[in-house]
């Protein structure tokens, strides 16, 4: 079916984030370039002191857009944004490996991006003998929060068996996994690693939407990780992101529904409900369908 | 080049939703393959299981939306491709949810099917098709070859309008190009073209060739040619008629969407998705040990028979869960009880279930809680209907024996059997005429019902000899009641030569002392987890506390709820619900109370 979805963004709560436009080593030269952003055309570039500004192709006078730098992106927005991103403290340990390890397009929503990388269940079966391998398939009862001060989204207590479960590790183990969703579009997981048990891997996704059902996916994360290249990381990252794109790209609706009669959640879902809940009660109306009392439908 | 105002006008067109169209190829199906096929804007997954079933399923996994044409078919299942769901063939109900190993699916995880009928070398398949696929005959008299479909960026009626205009050769003139062309519409989706040579030579033959042109319309702005031969050309010129009808049909297929070009676009089609039903769009509850996730008021309670009372039980929430008879409940007591009791309500009817409860004189509590605390008004929980006494109905004759309150699941059969004009005789042995109980049920039944008051243990051995006197073919008993009356009943239904697997019985418990003193070690073949059983401990027990959720009813080895196949290893069986050729098998446990007879069993689960 041929989407008829909107190109610009009308959605106020999404135009006031800040979204990640890419990392800012990838902004070489005083020659603008161009990206998209919620439908809209970006050109960019490093200005005289080697900073680099955003402003719409559109405007004639190239009014900057906001920005910030952060964990190793240029973000920017298109609206009000908030005075600060969401905090990574291990961002700043002096013993980590901050890594970006590369940025995929993907024919899909945000949502659907953010839901694929919060869900467990699919490791056996997308990733397999990697990140998970069957007969060991269960998604053992774990817990959602929403945090109050931060209003973020945990999933907590999550433990799957992992055959091999980062670049460091060489043999199955049972993984521990926290998930926090800081951000409509962005995501976060900590995971145990082979080589401290007391601290955790940190691996975000941070989407930036061009359409409502296509993102640009970048993938960030800090490790504690002495020894592989970051060839080597960014390499077992993409071959994982890789494994989910096909997936993702054969969902339909392309669009997250909201509803919860548009699809068949299981326990194994839990923190995937409390996002798509959470969606709602942030108003977000951008890569969703939204809760509406009287469609039946779902079409995209 | 046509006219757009020469095209059928689209409100005198059969409504497309109600007609087959073809949707593959019997080619696009090889073994174990799963073919994305579109029709009327709606994607489908085609498969074809090993027994030649040809599957037509909504392109959508239930879960999470995935395109099922990316999974895999082993034949009789399809797997998701993100989470491994497995759908089976014909029915498309979901049969297993990896991430949940321990859980049964909702039998109620179905995915949306279409029909699907071969013919012509085609598959056929409708929205909601009505009869059957078109006929025609010169396809029928003839030996159909089917050609390479043909994709068209057009509408299937500017289609059909530049099929109106077709012309090819007939098989004995490929070359010349003076055939007299003849139509027949078959339906608004397909014509039958006849081409005739006018061979004005000395010969004077006339030789003509018939090809049948179906329109698949895939979306509003799309459709597949579908043409078939109603002969086989001779091999010598099967390379020729395919070359000459490729060719014909590559220059309509630019005539139509040069056509289709100058139209405005239309609108792309919308295939409603059916929305999972709300019973399945919230997560559902943790397996606990024992599960009630049904809350039901008393809306009424009766006196109907001595020491026997009745309950209505109505919904407080959603609309009570359909049943099967013989299905029992499981009734969380406010004294934190928890009993069983058999339906006894007619099929179909799900406004309220209704149980009878007889006051045990030894009871611990359960039926006293129910007689003297629980009144109109009180809301319980209960589980969802369970059935582990299930009721053949393709029976010549099915004699149904109770004992006592042993009525209740047999009063549901007998109402399911009733309406269907299967012949079966409901017999109810009791104490005394005041103990008969839902007269209101067995005056509908009318003469079906025979009741036995007031029997001695040898005279109810005597009319028990006397009823299953003479076992026919395809009879069936199903009895319920005391232990020794069971036991008596089941004796000499075998001694009448009643065949183990026509002998049907629900025990009220079990009273065979349980002998839980061995140890023995339990493999779980799909987690690959082994497990110790302790003397003391039961299998059930030791299953939950490692953690796998476990459905179990009375615990006492007599519902049935608790069983889970044995792949290897012997088994002590010391439960009351099995038949003995069940038994025998081996290849199944009550988990509650049976035991290794030996050191080790492999479990299916
Ligand atoms: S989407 Fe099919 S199994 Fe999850
Ligand atoms: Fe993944």
């Amino acid at each position: 079916m041929t989407a008829n979805v909107a190109t610009t963004c009308t959605d106020p709560v999404i135009l006031d984030q800040w979204h990640p436009l890419l990392p800012l080593d990838e902004i070489t030269t005083d020659q603008p370039n161009t990206a998209v952003l919620l439908g809209e055309q970006l050109s960019y570039r490093l200005d005289a002191n080697g900073d680099p500004v955003v402003w719409l192709t559109a405007d004639a006078d190239a009014t900057p857009l906001p920005i910030l730098v952060e964990y190793l992106y240029v973000w920017t927005c298109l609206g009000s944004p908030p005075d600060r991103l969401f905090a990574i403290p291990e961002f700043s340990e002096p013993d980590r490996r901050n890594v970006h390890a590369g940025t995929i397009g993907v024919h899909v929503s945000a949502p659907r991006a953010v839901e694929n990388f919060l869900d467990m269940g699919h490791f056996p079966f997308v990733h397999t003998d990697v990140l998970g391998a069957e007969p060991h398939t269960e998604v053992v009862e774990y817990d959602v929060h929403i945090d109050p001060d931060t209003n973020d989204v945990w999933a907590t207590e999550c433990v799957f068996y992992q055959p091999r479960a980062a670049t460091t590790s060489t043999e199955g183990q049972m993984s521990d996994y926290l998930y926090r969703v800081p951000h409509p579009f962005c995501v976060i997981l900590y995971k145990t690693t082979p080589l401290d048990k007391d601290r955790m891997d940190v691996i975000a996704l941070f989407c930036r939407p061009t359409a409502q059902d296509r993102i640009e996916a970048h993938m960030f994360l800090s490790l504690l990780d002495p020894d592989n290249t970051d060839a080597a990381i960014r390499k077992f990252q993409q071959t994982i992101f890789g494994q989910d794109k096909p997936i993702l790209e054969n969902q339909h609706p392309k669009l997250l529904p909201l509803d919860s009669r548009a699809e068949t959640p299981i326990r194994a879902d839990k923190v995937a409900i409390a996002y798509r809940r959470w969606l709602s009660d942030l108003g977000v109306t951008y890569g969703v369908i939204p809760v509406s009392p009287t469609s039946a439908s779902v079409t995209s | 080049m046509t006219d757009p105002t020469t095209l059928t006008d689209p409100t005198t067109l059969t409504d497309p939703t109600t007609l087959w169209h073809p949707v593959a190829t019997m080619l696009d199906l090889p073994h174990r393959h799963i073919f994305h096929g579109q029709l009327l804007g709606r994607e489908v997954a085609i498969w074809r299981a090993d027994d030649e079933f040809i599957n037509v399923w909504e392109n959508r996994c239930l879960h999470r939306g995935v395109r099922l044409s990316i999974g895999t078919n082993d034949g009789t299942e399809l797997t998701c491709r993100y989470h491994g769901w497995r759908y089976s063939n014909r029915s498309a109900g979901c049969t297993y949810i990896p991430a949940h190993p321990a859980d049964a699916p909702a039998r109620t995880i179905c995915n949306r099917t279409f029909a699907a009928v071969e013919k012509y070398g085609l598959v056929w398949s409708g929205e909601d098709p009505i009869g059957k696929p078109p006929i025609v005959a010169a396809l029928d008299d003839g030996t159909p070859f089917t050609l390479r479909n043909l994709p068209v960026n057009a509408p299937s009626q500017v289609v059909l309008d530049q099929l109106r205009q077709h012309r090819f050769q007939p098989v004995a003139s490929l070359d010349a190009n003076t055939a007299r062309m003849t139509a027949t519409e078959v339906n608004d989706y397909a014509i039958a073209l006849t081409s005739t040579a006018l061979t004005s030579t000395e010969t004077d033959t006339t030789e003509s060739s018939t090809a049948v042109f179906f329109v698949q319309p895939v979306d509003s702005d799309r459709s597949i040619i579908r043409a078939v031969l109603t002969e086989v050309p001779a091999q010598v010129e099967q390379l020729g008629v395919l070359r000459h009808h490729a060719t014909a049909l590559g220059k309509l297929v630019i005539a139509a969407e040069t056509a289709a070009a100058q139209l405005p676009p239309p609108e792309p089609m919308v295939a409603t998705i059916n929305q999972v039903s709300l019973a399945l769009s919230v997560m559902p509850e943790p397996m606990l040990d024992r599960q009630a996730p049904l809350r039901v008021q008393v809306a009424r309670k009766w006196i109907t028979a001595q020491d026997i009372v009745g309950f209505e039980l109505v919904s407080v929430g959603d609309p009570l869960p359909t049943f099967q008879p013989g299905a029992h409940l499981d009734v969380h007591l406010p004294n934190g009880l928890v009993r069983q009791y058999s339906l006894t309500n007619g099929p179909g009817d799900t406004s309220s279930y209704r149980i009878g409860v007889k006051l045990e004189a030894d009871s611990t509590g359960g039926s006293q809680c129910l007689h003297n605390t629980v009144r109109e008004g009180d809301v319980l929980a209960i589980s969802e209907p369970r059935n582990n006494f299930p009721l053949r109905r393709d029976s010549l004759r099915t004699v149904l024996v109770a004992g006592g309150i042993g009525v209740t699941p047999m009063l549901a059969m007998a109402q399911a059997l009733k309406p269907m004009g299967l012949a079966f005789e409901l017999h109810y042995f009791a104490q005394a005429d005041e103990h008969l109980a839902f007269e209101e049920i067995r005056s509908e039944l009318g003469d079906a019902v025979t009741t036995h008051v007031g029997l001695s243990p040898d005279e109810t051995g005597a009319e028990l000899a006397r009823l299953l006197d003479g076992y026919g073919h395809a009879n069936q008993v199903y009895i319920c009641g005391p232990g020794p009356m069971l036991e008596t009943a089941r004796t000499i239904a075998t001694a009448a030569g009643w065949p183990d697997q026509a002998v049907h019985f629900e025990y009220f418990k079990n009273t065979t002392e349980i002998d839980n003193s061995s140890s023995f070690e339990i493999a779980l073949a799909r987690s690959a987890v082994n497990l110790h059983v302790p003397p003391g401990k039961s299998i059930l027990q030791i299953l939950r506390d490692s953690g796998i959720a476990m459905p179990s009813s009375c615990e006492q080895g007599a519902c049935g709820t608790c069983v889970v196949p044995v792949i290897e290893g012997k088994i002590d069986h010391q439960d009351v619900h099995l038949k003995q050729s069940e038994r025998d098998a081996g290849d199944q446990i009550m988990t509650c109370v049976s035991r290794a007879a030996g050191d080790r069993l492999v479990l299916d689960i």
